[in-house]
């Protein structure tokens, strides 16, 4: 079937504003928009710029807006589109632009480096294994399978109205480890996240949850972290 | 030209490249440059496990999983650095535990473990549980957790910098030229050492596991600077792709136990591997499945077999292969809880490299060269050789851990006493040399068409089964298709910023050399050992073939083979049944 596609084009060396661009791809129901893509690029217009490399939702390079919602183009068919109007191709929201639908990720792993993304354990290793029940990991399995694709952060209201907000990726990543059985770090995590660009920032507005190609309930996670930031007050 | 300078510049963030970069961040000046961000490294597409015999849920033994690895590898392995593999398996992952690896737990809190194709109890009794597992994303956990250490550490990261030279001397390495994606500056890396954790080539396959970064650069890139590859015709193919995209679905599944049926319903791995059955080494199932489509037991005659899950329940599924459930469901529009799984073999990973020694410290290749002093190697794209013809599920995350490690300590010491040897006289020479050749190019054909003839070629020609005669087609294939490369034109040159149309053409003509290689190897290579299958010699011949293929690139651009001996020494080789 044929298919339509309208894609954000801007090339900030060269471009005074970004425009759109219209190609038509041959394509099948069931290929990725991602398949898509690759179609233009090699075969129409080698100058559109995008980034991608498992094609298949692990690596998380490829999230993108796709007909205004932030998805990522290998996991999005065409089938679960609607094909017969022009789809709609733009980068995520809110970062900088470093070329057609790349966009400039510093700032958003700035954010992810805050939190202290790492675990902090004040006791010396044991010479196997810590322990740590499956009740325990269980807590951190939704948390631990984000992939850092940025669908998330990008589409946040709260996020896009203060830019020093951690925003939801930086705070699933806090809670991956506040919630670690094995990590100590929580006290001094909790500081930075207990903060108006923090924690108190997210209004729970979901659109996070909506966009997270892995399935994560986002905003419980971070409602589990205000319930430990305020916890640590009283 | 800017030139940068470090004591020592890693190419790759996978787990290789990353644990290497963690040793060294404490001492040294270590600069971490990738063609993506860290986390997205392919390492993470890695699902099943990490093999260490440390036992948690039966008994194991260090001896048993070095016998398996040896044996997996039809003895091309050499057995001594499979020793260091398997004997240092379990501090690794205790290790990768204690920086926070959210591994799968038993009910005592323990890294959980499950069975895989090829490891076994006692010799080849019967599979074992020693696939340390974190759900089926073991791979984003361990990947993860080391790029969490790479912040720790501070590690100095080069996102999306594109290493396309490396700065080779009187066999002295001096440093790389890489390409900046932001800006397409080409910039000179001065450094003391360099490492090589660059992954594979599964991009020059059509259904293939891989990522589209898997495009067998730093391989090529060090072949054309003068070092040698190791075994490039030993090429896996993982038994479970999903049909038509080759999306890995993890040996785990089978571990767990996943059944493979053909289109009478029949489970026919009990022809092929009374023993094991779907717990065999990837060769062996890889090459039964195909022999059940190519003689038109796939289902309704097509090229699929069904992989059937519906037996383990919804619980089993969703708690330990929530993943592949996933992915099953959004590119299949499968329910594997209810419905059996179309599949088939997909290109997965390469046995063979850049050879190095068991630190790392990449060798010459045959007994004429000497070693490529400040030059190293870990990680897929590296042959130590650890997994000989045929690589077990599971050891290949090891190996980057543990050979990643080994190769950081060991330029920790050696940068003790290394000293600055100069850059060539004119380092970008053989980059702008190549642009300047696409620049001149005709153009008219595509990239995209050539690209998709290399990956049927590949698969028609060197895939699961081989001939002379499918050989020495394909290499002539591979020589048209040199020629229509050679008229392809970048549509953008010079100076634009993400400029993936230079980048894939530099890539695909990497992929091309890589192919090259391949067959030359798999041409010369008289006998079927491991992944290498040869209908035309179907047994194996360790009287003419126990030996390691070392490909050199001419001064004309032909390649030459020469060998060198297998390490052999604690197990004597045995006809390999399952």
């Amino acid at each position: 079937m044929k298919v339509w596609f309208r894609i954000q084009r801007y090339d900030p060396t060269k471009d005074k504003k970004p425009y759109y661009a219209t190609y038509e791809v041959e394509a099948a129901k069931t290929d990725r928009v991602l398949d898509c893509l690759h179609t233009i690029l090699w075969e129409q217009d080698g100058t559109l710029a995008f980034r991608r490399s498992c094609s298949h939702g692990v690596c998380g390079s490829d999230a993108m807006r796709i007909n205004r919602k932030n998805r990522l183009a290998c996991q999005t068919l065409l089938q679960d589109l609607n094909t017969r109007r022009r789809i709609l191709i733009e980068p995520l929201p809110s970062l900088p632009i470093v070329k057609d639908l790349v966009v400039d990720m510093t700032d958003f792993f700035k954010k992810y480096e805050v939190i202290k993304p790492y675990l902090i354990s004040k006791t010396p290793p044991p010479p196997r294994e810590r322990l740590q029940s499956p009740a325990e990991r269980a807590l951190i399995d939704e948390a631990a399978k984000c992939i850092l694709c940025g669908a998330c952060t990008t589409s946040c209201p709260s996020n896009w109205g203060d830019p020093s907000y951690l925003g939801p990726a930086a705070l699933l990543k806090a809670y991956r480890f506040i919630f670690d059985s094995r990590d100590d770090g929580a006290a001094e995590r909790l500081s930075i996240l207990d903060d108006q660009h923090g924690l108190w920032r997210c209004h729970t507005i979901f659109n996070c949850v909506d966009v997270c190609p892995k399935e994560i309930n986002i905003t419980w996670h971070i409602a589990q972290l205000k319930k430990a930031a305020a916890l640590r007050e009283t | 030209m800017s030139v940068i300078k470090h004591d020592v510049v890693i190419v790759g963030a996978g787990l290789a490249g990353s644990m290497a970069a963690v040793q060294l961040a404490k001492d040294y000046d270590v600069a971490l440059l990738a063609k993506c961000y860290p986390a997205q490294s392919h390492s993470s597409a890695a699902q099943g496990g990490i093999a260490a015999a440390i036992g948690n849920m039966e008994e194991d033994h260090l001896h048993w999983h070095w016998f398996d690895t040896v044996k997996g590898g039809d003895y091309l392995t050499d057995q001594d650095a499979a020793k260091i593999l398997v004997h240092e398996a379990p501090e690794t992952v205790y290790e990768m535990e204690h920086m926070g690896c959210p591994f799968s737990r038993t009910p005592e809190g323990k890294i959980a473990q499950r069975k895989f194709g090829g490891h076994t109890r006692n010799y080849g009794e019967a599979p074992v549980l020693r696939a340390c597992y974190s759900a089926d994303r073991t791979g984003h956990a361990l990947l993860h957790t080391l790029f969490e250490q790479l912040v720790k550490h501070e590690v100095h990261v080069y996102p999306e910098w594109y290493c396309v030279d490396l700065l080779v001397e009187d066999n002295v390495c001096r440093g790389i030229v890489a390409w900046n994606m932001r800006d397409s500056e080409l910039h000179v890396f001065h450094t003391k050492a360099v490492m090589f954790a660059t992954g594979g080539g599964g991009q020059a396959f059509l259904i293939t596991s891989n990522a589209f970064a898997n495009t067998g650069d730093g391989l090529v890139v060090s072949y054309n600077a003068g070092v040698p590859l190791q075994d490039m015709e030993f090429f896996q193919f993982h038994p479970t792709g999903i049909w038509h995209r080759g999306i890995l679905l993890t040996e785990g599944a089978r571990g767990e136990g996943g059944t493979l049926i053909n289109d009478a319903g029949e489970r026919f791995m009990e022809k092929y591997s009374p023993k094991l059955m779907e717990l065999a080494p990837r060769d062996l199932v890889t090459r039964s499945i195909t022999t059940e489509i190519l003689e038109g037991r796939g289902i309704g005659g097509k090229d699929y077999v069904y992989l059937d899950l519906r037996h383990l329940g919804a619980k089993k599924i969703m708690e330990r292969l929530p993943e592949i459930h996933s992915f099953i469901r959004t590119y299949l529009g499968v329910n594997c809880i209810t419905e059996p799984v179309p599949i088939q073999p997909t290109a997965h990973y390469m046995m063979g490299g850049i050879p190095t020694d068991v630190d790392g410290q990449v060798k010459g290749g045959d007994a004429k060269d000497k070693d490529v002093v400040g030059f190293f190697a870990a990680g897929e794209c590296a042959c130590v050789s650890v997994h000989g013809a045929n690589r077990l599920g599971t050891n290949s995350q090891l190996e980057t851990c543990v050979f990643g490690k080994r190769a950081g300590r060991r330029m920790a010491e050696w940068l003790q006493d290394a000293t600055w040897a100069p850059l060539p006289a004119e380092p970008l020479a053989r980059i702008n040399e190549r642009i300047a050749r696409f620049d001149a190019a005709p153009g008219g054909v595509t990239q995209g068409a050539v690209r998709r003839d290399l990956k049927h070629l590949m698969r028609e020609h060197c895939g699961v089964f081989r001939t002379k005669e499918g050989l020495e087609e394909g290499l002539q294939m591979l020589q048209e298709l040199k020629a229509r490369f050679a008229r392809i034109k970048p549509s953008t040159n010079h100076g634009e910023p993400y400029n993936l149309d230079l980048k894939e053409t530099v890539e695909l003509e990497n992929t091309i050399t890589y192919a090259e290689v391949m067959i030359t190897g798999a041409l010369a290579r008289q006998e079927t050992r491991g992944a290498h299958a040869r209908r035309d010699f179907p047994k194996r011949d360790d009287v003419k073939w126990m030996k390691h293929t070392i490909a050199h690139k001419q001064p004309d651009g032909t390649i030459r083979l020469s060998y060198s001996p297998v390490a052999l020494g604690e197990f004597e080789p045995i006809e390999r049944k399952y």
